[in-house]
């Protein structure tokens, strides 16, 4: 990469994150708005690094007991019994059902575990000013962006099939403890890239060509 | 306060990056992507705004059938049983889960409503002269309701259940699903084929005064 890279900032203009207008900021002590579509702007998000932490490790606490308590508790006449996650993927295994025991196994276990991985490397590398890797971390951000959404899946099922499986006496279906700290862990990784800035994984790289020129 | 709009228009920082670079002249069709990360920064859309208008109309008309129909009947023993999109989130919150019937209502049923309705909204408005101000404001919004507007995971997650189910009990898939099917590519090409930057470039600015006196 070249030494003539600049960015907004160093120009001392902000771009606004809603409508991608370019505008300085006025003098005063409090951020101003952009002219255009009325956003407020910052150089950079908020205490982006504090508040991605405090949604990775909300996320990262609540995932323990979203896979150790059951999502689902089946009534049958013969008694009840409560499925965790990783029960329903191994109950949904079969010649036929393999393929979603697999989608779930995906959407619900590995997708939020990656995502919480992914997101403390982001952290760390960037709080430790990494310049290594920047296009590859920046592709790591896109994907974690893009599929977060898709581990919500297991809280559509255990919904529907709750809505659905309600044959009393004979059978019913019910949603456990366990699917309010699963939803949790969608939510708070979802925030947690939300907060997280994808510009401040480049300032380091910027800071060190400014040194160099 | 407002910041002051910066006189060169065609600059643009990246995004994800910050990088600062001047913004090609593209025909509909061509992307302009950043050459440090790579990120998408602007692909003009032919007739961009009556393609997204008349696919906001199929949306709000699909959207009305798959909320206003059940979604999936099941059959077993002699007994019957259905639910639409609505019941799936109302069985939640009578199990005492009321957080997640919440969640499960705005994801599915909330905030696709606002993605569509903003839309429509927006579109319609972009169309007069001069749009006014309220456009500028529900565009700045719209990518928050896309982002947990979730139709398409939704889709998958009635998909599962229903072949989860049907080991049990005949399932019959409803009306509604065929309309939630529907939605989700009709909601799909109504996002790819709308451009905010043609309708940021029409809108009335929120600073009433920075037009006039900075260009
Ligand atoms: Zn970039």
């Amino acid at each position: 990469m070249s030494a003539t890279v600049s960015t907004a900032m160093q120009h001392g203009l902000q771009s606004c994150e809603r409508c991608a207008l370019l505008s300085r900021p006025a003098a005063g002590e409090h951020d101003g708005r952009c002219p255009r579509c009325g956003e407020e702007l910052t150089f950079r998000k908020h205490e982006s690094l504090q508040r991605t932490w405090a949604f990775v490790i909300g996320a990262a606490i609540c995932y323990i007991p979203a896979n150790i308590l059951p999502v689902l508790t089946t009534t049958t006449a013969a008694g009840s019994d409560s499925d965790t996650i990783l029960q329903g993927v191994i109950l949904l295994w079969s010649p036929t059902g393999w393929p979603l025991s697999l989608i779930v196994l995906v959407a619900s276990i590995m997708i939020p575990s990656a995502k919480i991985i992914a997101l403390v490397y982001l952290l760390v590398t960037v709080q430790r000013g990494s310049t290594a890797n920047n296009g590859q971390r920046v592709r790591m951000y896109r994907v974690v962006e893009f599929i977060g959404r898709w581990s919500m899946v297991d809280v559509f099922v255990d919904a529907f099939t709750a809505a659905l499986v309600q044959l009393q006496p004979l059978m019913s279906v019910a949603p456990a403890p366990g699917l309010f700290f699963f939803a949790a862990v969608v939510v708070l990784t979802m925030l947690a890239v939300e907060s997280f800035d994808p510009r401040l994984i480049w300032d380091s790289l910027d800071a060190k060509e400014v040194r160099h020129v | 306060m407002f910041n002051r709009p910066f006189a060169d228009t065609s600059l643009l920082a990246c995004p994800q990056c910050d990088l600062l670079q001047r913004l090609p002249h593209l025909a509909p069709g061509a992307s302009a992507r950043c050459p440090r990360c790579d990120e998408e920064l602007w692909r003009p859309r032919e007739d961009s705004l009556n393609r997204t208008l008349a696919l906001s109309v199929a949306a709000v008309a699909l959207f009305a059938l798959a909320n206003s129909t059940p979604m999936l009947g099941l059959n077993a023993v002699g007994r019957a049983a259905s639910t639409t999109v609505f019941g799936g989130a109302a069985q939640l919150w009578q199990d005492g889960q009321e957080v997640v019937a919440a969640l499960v209502l705005f994801s599915a049923v909330i905030a696709p409503a606002l993605q569509i309705g903003f839309m429509l909204a927006i579109v319609l408005g972009a169309h007069r002269a001069r749009p006014s101000r309220w456009v500028g404001t529900l565009l700045r919004y719209h990518p928050t309701a896309r982002t947990w507007s979730m139709i398409e995971v939704m889709m998958l997650g009635v998909l599962v259940a229903l072949i989860k189910i049907a080991e049990l009990a005949t399932v019959i898939p409803g009306i509604a699903l065929f309309a939630l099917g529907a939605l989700v590519f009709v909601l799909a090409a109504m996002q790819a084929n709308f451009d905010p930057h043609e309708v940021w470039h029409r809108i009335e600015w929120a600073d009433t005064n920075a037009r006039h006196t900075e260009w």
